[in-house]
């Protein structure tokens, strides 16, 4: 801990640094959140970090039914990244608020749910469920989901299709709770996109879910999935992420961002806060470092201080400023 | 027991072993609470690796106090690049790993025969869990068995601590030209043996698994399943187990295994999801589609 004490040129001490952020009117201890899917509902990671120091757990999405998930292999391993073929494997949203959502709050940890249906009226129920639940911070959409009454097309990949789920989650929670709407990079236009689903109610947009790749067993001549297609995640796609962000920022700068897409690093998090993010989940990166949340605070403190950087908060969108004027820069993302 | 533990461990030795290498890493935090069955998984390439998931690895062998702590030895094969850096550690390099995970074999009450199966470098855990059987004052009998000779694991140890040993290879480069479940039905029989303990290939599993069941015997199995995590967060290492209420779960063979008795996996299943699991699809799944996580 000498070096979290150790004032930097600039006159800080890392340990000084504030990391609380405010996201869509949650205050939250750290910016840092474990990304859906990537820390299941809290427990196993808690024995390499205590999870009440994260700013929350975002659970892996759940659905209203039990679900066995996709056949094996469910994953592949790319350059700085992996596919994942999951197929939402989960225990159904009775069990998991009896089991999982107590355990999280017993822990005394924040806690945000990741929501999944196959219709909009799956989404809206999964949201009533919730309403009566106790402890719970927010609600992410995952509208990555194949849209069962629309031959499987993507929420996420169509502007009304993305809006009409976010009205319903939205109309269906407390007013107090935030829903937040996880955006797909796999769009043409996803200022669109993001615009639609505030329009809508969305109190903020989590961004980036994965990109859809895939991989071929060259020797088997096959493909390696079993479900054929992946969600590409992991360092390899946080320049997508990235992106995102800022253009989201750009175009609506009020709008709270939760980001994420290959974080592994505090570098990393400042990256995406100086895009437009207020927070930051990671995912990825605890498989292959699960202790990464504790890593990932230290740096990104020594990295504030050394800049002179007393409050993260400070620096949401601070990229998108003119480095003379510190004024919002004008003109478009080419 | 306690739980697993991340530790940035210190190489002491990597030795070849015929077509494999045995890593030593010095991890006192971890040493002292590993059982027979538990595996480590761990990270390969340094922090900055572009290979992301962690190898998984069972433990030959944990040593409470050495010369300099606790060690942790695994064997392992060269299979792609980030098998080939673990193998490429000189003593003093590190290697982060995660451990003790993964549930252990059960091991009788009684002082009752065993028979313990190893299929290539899956017959890594059975020295350590034969000295713990012989500690209990059961008999066993080793059966190890590889594609060629220098795929055979642990043949010297086996025959230190068995009471008997029978070796089969593909080719005939070693002992019986054949495989490991050619010799088992007998050596189950003429040992009375009660307990089988299996470690390797899964078609080698499920053949060990059906003929100890048909020999009356409980078989305790170690599944190698691909795995991306280890410690129960990413949900890829899946197979089909039968619980005790009778209902068929895709658990994770990370957390729920990788030990599993014999006649509650599904081996004919394993890599599909039964249709009459618990949460199967009705109907087929659509296409995959981004973010299904």
């Amino acid at each position: 801990m000498t070096a979290a004490r150790t004032a930097t040129p600039a006159g800080l001490v890392p340990a000084d640094v504030d990391l609380t952020t405010t996201l869509a009117g949650v205050g939250l201890v750290s910016p840092i959140l474990t990304a859906s899917g990537c820390a299941a509902a809290g427990r196993e990671i808690d024995q390499f970090v205590d999870v009440r120091t994260l700013g929350a757990v975002v659970t892996k999405s759940i659905m209203l039914e039990p679900r066995s998930g996709r056949a094996t292999p469910r994953m592949a391993e790319t350059p700085s990244g992996m596919l994942n073929s999951i197929g939402l494997q989960g225990p159904g949203i009775e069990h998991f608020l009896k089991h999982d959502v107590s355990w999280l709050r017993r822990r005394g940890a924040r806690v945000v749910v990741s929501i999944a249906g196959g219709s909009v009226e799956e989404y809206a129920r999964l949201a009533q469920r919730l309403r009566g639940a106790e402890g719970i911070a927010a609600i992410e959409v995952n509208i990555s989901c194949p849209n069962v009454e629309d031959r499987g097309q993507v929420f996420a990949c169509n502007r009304s299709a993305a809006a009409a789920v976010v009205h319903a989650v939205r109309r269906a929670t407390a007013p107090g709770i935030p829903v937040l709407a996880k955006l797909s990079p796999d769009v043409t236009d996803l200022v669109d996109i993001a615009d639609g689903c505030v329009g809508a109610g969305a109190d903020g947009l989590a961004m980036i879910n994965t990109l859809l790749g895939m991989v071929i067993d060259t020797e088997r001549m096959r493909p390696v999935l079993a479900g054929i297609t992946g969600g590409l995640s992991g360092p390899a796609i946080r320049p997508v992420a990235v992106r995102c962000i800022w253009q989201v920022h750009r175009a609506m700068p009020e709008v709270p961002i939760l980001g994420m897409g290959g974080v592994r690093t505090g570098a990393d998090v400042l990256e995406m806060v100086l895009a437009g993010a207020s927070a930051v989940s990671i995912g990825t990166v605890l498989f292959n470092d699960p202790s990464a949340p504790t890593r990932i605070a230290a740096e990104l403190r020594t990295a504030l201080a050394a800049r002179g950087v007393a409050r993260l908060a400070d620096l949401v969108g601070y990229a998108h400023r003119d480095p003379d004027d510190r004024a919002v820069v004008v003109e478009e993302l080419a | 027991m306690s739980g697993p533990v991340q530790a940035d461990a210190e190489v002491v030795a990597v030795r070849r072993a015929g077509a494999y290498h045995r890593l030593v890493l010095l991890a006192p935090a971890i040493a002292g609470s590993v059982r027979p069955g538990h595996f480590v998984a761990l990270a390969v390439g340094g922090p900055a690796s572009s290979m992301l998931l962690r190898r998984a690895f069972s433990v030959h062998r944990a040593e409470e106090r050495g010369r300099s702590g606790g060690t942790v030895e695994v064997v392992l094969a060269v299979h792609g690049p980030g098998t080939a850096w673990l193998a490429e550690r000189r003593p003093g390099d590190r290697v982060d790993v995660i451990g003790p995970l993964g549930k252990p074999f059960a091991l009788p009450r009684e002082p009752v025969a065993c028979v313990l199966v190893g299929g290539g470098y899956g017959a890594a855990p059975l020295a350590s869990l034969a000295e713990g059987l012989r500690a209990r004052g059961c008999a066993v009998h080793t059966v190890l068995g590889a594609a060629t000779a220098d795929r055979l694991f642990g043949v010297l140890e086996a025959k230190r601590i068995s009471d008997s040993l029978e070796v089969t290879t593909d080719d005939g480069s070693a002992g019986r030209n054949g495989i490991v479940s050619d010799v088992l039905p007998d050596l189950l029989t003429r040992t009375r043996s009660e307990v089988v303990y299996a470690c390797g290939p899964m078609g080698m599993l499920a053949e060990v698994a059906r003929i100890a069941a048909a020999h009356g015997a409980h078989s305790q199995c170690a599944v190698e399943e691909t795995m991306a995590c280890g410690i129960g967060v990413c949900m890829t290492c899946v197979l089909p187990v039968v619980g005790t209420d009778g209902v068929t779960r895709m658990v994770r063979a990370c957390v729920d295994g990788p030990v599993f008795r014999g006649d509650a996996v599904r081996w004919a299943d394993v890599g599909t999801v039964p249709t009459d699991a618990l949460g199967a699809p009705v109907g087929p799944l659509a296409p995959v589609t981004g973010g299904l996580r």
